[in-house]
């Protein structure tokens, strides 16, 4: 089904500078995957090469850190709202 | 704190810095109400031997997406690295104040964070994974007697100090 997938400001320039996309998939990794495919800019940026959530964003189904909830094997449904925050790090 | 003109020949000095060139301050200037900055020098205190971080909440000058420069609330966060040298802000305390600041109808516009044992400077890491252009990067540190806390705007990993005002 559509899910809302809102992106932070360093990742709009891929997607042609929307806040936010519609894509389709009942799973965060499916969420990603048809992103990626829509925005190949995007490939690389949340997923690593060996197929994990990168470490240096933080996703959320809602309010909830997909890390909590099944990762990339997070269900999503129609009207939930995934947002997508860069970590806030340093040293 | 940042304004004096010792501050700024040590600003100057580029010695293992070469990342990054100064080119004198640049607004917004960061405005700390007296109650946050102790907010943010009790955290840091709080979380030694690591290195402590938090958010700070405030306006967007309308029609742009740089902060007007006054810190209206600051969030405490945990540091999720519990580290001495790294910080990471725990991603569930940034969704937790990314949604009071909405409740308040402000919005985040920077983080603060201590050096425990070096300068209140962005290190390469700081520059490195300085994610919001729009962002003031406060810096704490805790290696004197006294805090010293500076602030930056760091952008394509370009390091330029803003001014702080504390007030009443």
């Amino acid at each position: 089904m559509p899910v809302e997938v809102r992106l932070p400001t360093i990742l709009r320039a891929h997607v042609g500078g929307a806040p936010s996309v519609t894509v389709e998939g009942s799973t965060v990794g499916e969420l990603f995957n048809g992103l990626v495919s829509q925005y190949p800019g995007l490939k690389g940026q949340l997923i690593t090469e060996t197929g994990d959530l990168h470490k240096f964003v933080n996703v959320y189904r809602n309010d909830d850190d997909i890390r909590y909830t099944g990762r990339l094997d997070t269900p999503v449904e129609e009207n939930d709202v995934v947002s997508i925050i860069p970590a806030v790090a340093g040293g | 704190m940042a304004g004096d003109p010792a501050s700024r020949r040590r600003a100057g000095v580029l010695g293992g810095r070469a990342l990054s060139i100064i080119e004198g301050f640049v607004e917004p200037t960061l405005r700390l109400p007296r109650s946050e900055y102790l907010k943010i020098i009790g955290h840091c205190y709080d979380g030694l031997p690591d290195e402590a971080c938090g958010l700070l909440a405030g306006r967007v000058q309308p029609g742009t997406n740089v902060a007007d420069g006054r810190v209206e609330v600051v969030y405490p966060t945990a540091n999720a690295d519990a580290s001495a040298r790294t910080y990471s802000v725990d991603s569930r305390d940034l969704i937790k104040s990314i949604r009071a600041a909405e409740a308040r109808g402000l919005e985040l516009i920077g983080v603060f964070h201590s050096h425990t044992h070096t300068e209140a400077w962005p290190s390469p890491t700081d520059v490195r994974q300085a994610m919001e252009p729009s962002w003031l990067y406060v810096i704490v540190s805790l290696k004197d007697g006294d805090p010293v806390l500076r602030s930056f705007r760091i952008t394509d990993g370009k390091i330029q100090e803003t001014p702080v005002v504390l007030e009443s």
